[in-house]
């Protein structure tokens, strides 16, 4: 086994360690990622298939038709990205802009408020290399990584030894869940579990901080003050903490405050940072790519040079209104993802869809350009859940177009 | 992973006792414990109408085979490859410091107890691991951090 590495992108870990065999332009074997990396990477072999109206057509046919569909619609819709190369992601703002488009992905129903106060510098945040070589105290909050980024726990946050961290896990490093449930990661974390009910974040941060300041912590559902101490006093002794916020405590919470808050008073006693598990793997470079262009994470429309940003800018709220009158979506699957009333105006809509998978979205498409899969077939760079930059090349040749590519024959032919 | 009903239902269910036991489900008990080998049963192994079956129950007992001294079995359905027991296995750390012990791809395979491959944990070199051998005590370093329970010892 030759040390050829390769960076898997089945989630935003971008885990840079992957070793493969291959045979014929095929993947049959891979070391090192888990189970989602495993069928992502040997995902790659698809031959072009290019549909308009559910009927197979050549490449210019297709690509013709989706050029139609943005020249005819007054306002259009891109949406997706999360799963692109930041290459990719430029070039749809790039085309965003030159039809006067709404521009949207994932983060704006889920992580971009805590997202925006990452990039914006304004809450405390480290590298995942800082956390493997220096954290003793990680917490999972309404996130289960065991699920949605298997190796977080084994890379980076918990097992490993890091340069600080030599003695290992069970001495050096204490891992706590915070959920509803007792979720795979919650196992793991043993004693330090809290589970709390349904929409009973923010009390539980309210306590933790009455923990912190020597008060005694009180919760409407009695959370037991006395276990609400001991996480206050592992906090309160964290040399170097970390926060891994998921989707579970961003629903919950009304507003962002009481997080800036916690972190605020944590920081006045402790040294704890905090990281967004943001869950495709180039969701942070979309946010970060258009934040550079445009000031705003998401959710924006670009109307002949001027930037519009709001929350009906959004694809919940601008199909909600039916302000938009064709999509074109790039690597994702909004008609998986979102409500049925939601996916319904949708449905109303021609739809261009670009991606290496078939989907709900990509069989409901007027237009369906199947396309590499970045990572494994095409390569490219992107930006992993904690801003570093991370490139690859393809593993094996590609038999179809990138979304790259067929983006830039869109913009040209427009 | 299989139960003894299952392998049961792949024994002849004659009852003729030349495996020692007294009955075809005793067997598929011991046999599941690991305790007999399929090849324990004479007509299973002589009889060419149980060629298949031999074959199947055979293979279902092949991949820990080489388990079976520490007796370490692998749940391949439940495990998905989070790499926490390859990480944590103290004779991984201390065989592979800067590799499997730090997080990252494997940069010594060869005296690894754990690796995971195609999505799903391996065991291997199982003479590394601290179950096993003159001076074994009773590691439980693969268990107590997987999430799902994947690795078992019987
Ligand atoms: S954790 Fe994510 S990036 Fe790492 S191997 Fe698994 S899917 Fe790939
Ligand atoms: S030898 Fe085989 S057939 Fe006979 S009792 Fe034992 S298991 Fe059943
Ligand atoms: S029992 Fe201990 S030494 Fe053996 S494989 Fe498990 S963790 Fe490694
Ligand atoms: S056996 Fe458990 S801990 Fe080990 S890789 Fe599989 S799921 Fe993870």
């Amino acid at each position: 086994m030759e040390n050829n590495y390769h960076v898997c992108t089945g989630c935003a870990l971008l885990c840079d360690d992957i070793e493969v065999g291959s045979e014929k332009n095929k993947i049959n074997k891979v070391f090192t990622a888990c189970r989602i990396g495993m069928a992502h990477m040997k995902e790659g072999k698809g031959e072009a298939i290019f549909r308009v109206d559910n009927k197979s057509v050549d490449e210019a046919t297709a690509i013709n038709e989706a050029v139609t569909i943005l020249r005819n619609a007054k306002k259009p819709l891109i949406f997706g990205l999360g799963a692109s190369t930041s290459e990719t992601q430029k070039i749809a703002i790039k085309l965003a802009k030159k039809i006067n488009a709404t521009l949207d992905d994932n983060s704006s129903f889920c992580l971009g408020g805590v997202v925006e106060t990452l990039i914006k510098n304004e809450m405390k945040t480290c590298t995942l290399d800082d956390v493997r070589n220096k954290a003793d105290v990680i917490i999972y909050w309404g996130t289960d990584p065991s699920d949605s980024h298997p190796r977080l726990l084994s890379k980076y946050s918990y097992f490993p030894r890091g340069k600080e961290k030599q003695r290992g896990w069970e001495e050096e490093r204490t891992a706590i869940a915070v959920d509803v449930r007792k979720s795979h990661t919650a196992k793991i974390s043993g004693n330090y579990f809290f589970q709390i009910p349904p929409k009973g974040d923010e009390e539980f941060i309210d306590a933790v901080i009455a923990g912190l300041s020597g008060k005694l912590p009180k919760t409407s559902y009695n959370y037991p003050p006395k276990k609400l101490l001991e996480l206050a006093n592992i906090l309160k002794g964290a040399k170097f903490g970390v926060i891994f916020v998921g989707c579970g405590l961003i629903y919950s919470l009304e507003s962002l405050e009481s997080l800036s808050r916690l972190m605020k008073v944590l920081n006045e006693k402790a040294n704890i940072h905090l990281m967004a598990m943001v869950g495709n793997y180039n969701s942070m470079g979309f946010n970060e790519n258009l934040f550079a262009e445009t000031g705003y994470l998401n959710s924006v429309k670009f109307e002949n040079g001027i930037v519009k940003h709001g929350p009906e800018y959004s694809i919940v709220e601008s199909l909600k209104a039916k302000t938009v009158d064709a999509a074109l979506i790039v690597d994702s699957d909004p008609f998986s993802i979102l409500p049925r009333s939601i996916v319904k105006n949708l449905q109303e809509i021609p739809v261009v869809s670009i991606d290496p998978y078939e989907t709900l979205t990509s069989r409901h498409s007027k237009v369906y350009i199947n396309t590499a899969i970045s990572g494994v077939e095409a390569g490219g760079t992107a930006t992993r859940m904690d801003r570093v930059k991370v490139s690859f090349e393809p593993v094996i040749e590609a038999n179809r177009p990138s979304d790259e590519a067929i983006l830039k024959k869109i913009m040209e032919a427009l | 992973m299989t139960n003894a009903m299952e392998l049961y239902q792949m024994l002849p269910k004659t009852n003729c006792k030349k495996c020692g036991k007294a009955s075809c489900m005793a067997f598929a008990v011991v046999l599941m414990a690991r305790e007999l080998k399929p090849e324990d049963c004479p007509p299973l192994v002589e009889e060419p109408k149980y060629k298949e079956n031999y074959e199947k129950i055979s293979n279902i007992f092949k991949p820990s085979e080489n388990a079976t001294e520490t007796g370490l079995i692998v749940h391949e359905d439940l495990c998905f490859g989070c790499g926490n027991c390859v990480v944590a296995c103290p004779p991984n750390v201390a065989n592979d410091p800067h590799g499997v012990g730090s997080g990252n791809a494997p940069t010594n395979p060869n005296k690894l107890v754990l690796t995971v491959q195609d999505g799903i944990v391996k065991a291997q070199n199982l003479g590394e691991c601290r179950r096993f051998g003159k001076n074994k005590i009773l590691c439980n370093g693969c268990i107590v951090t997987c999430p799902v329970e994947a690795i078992e010892f019987v």
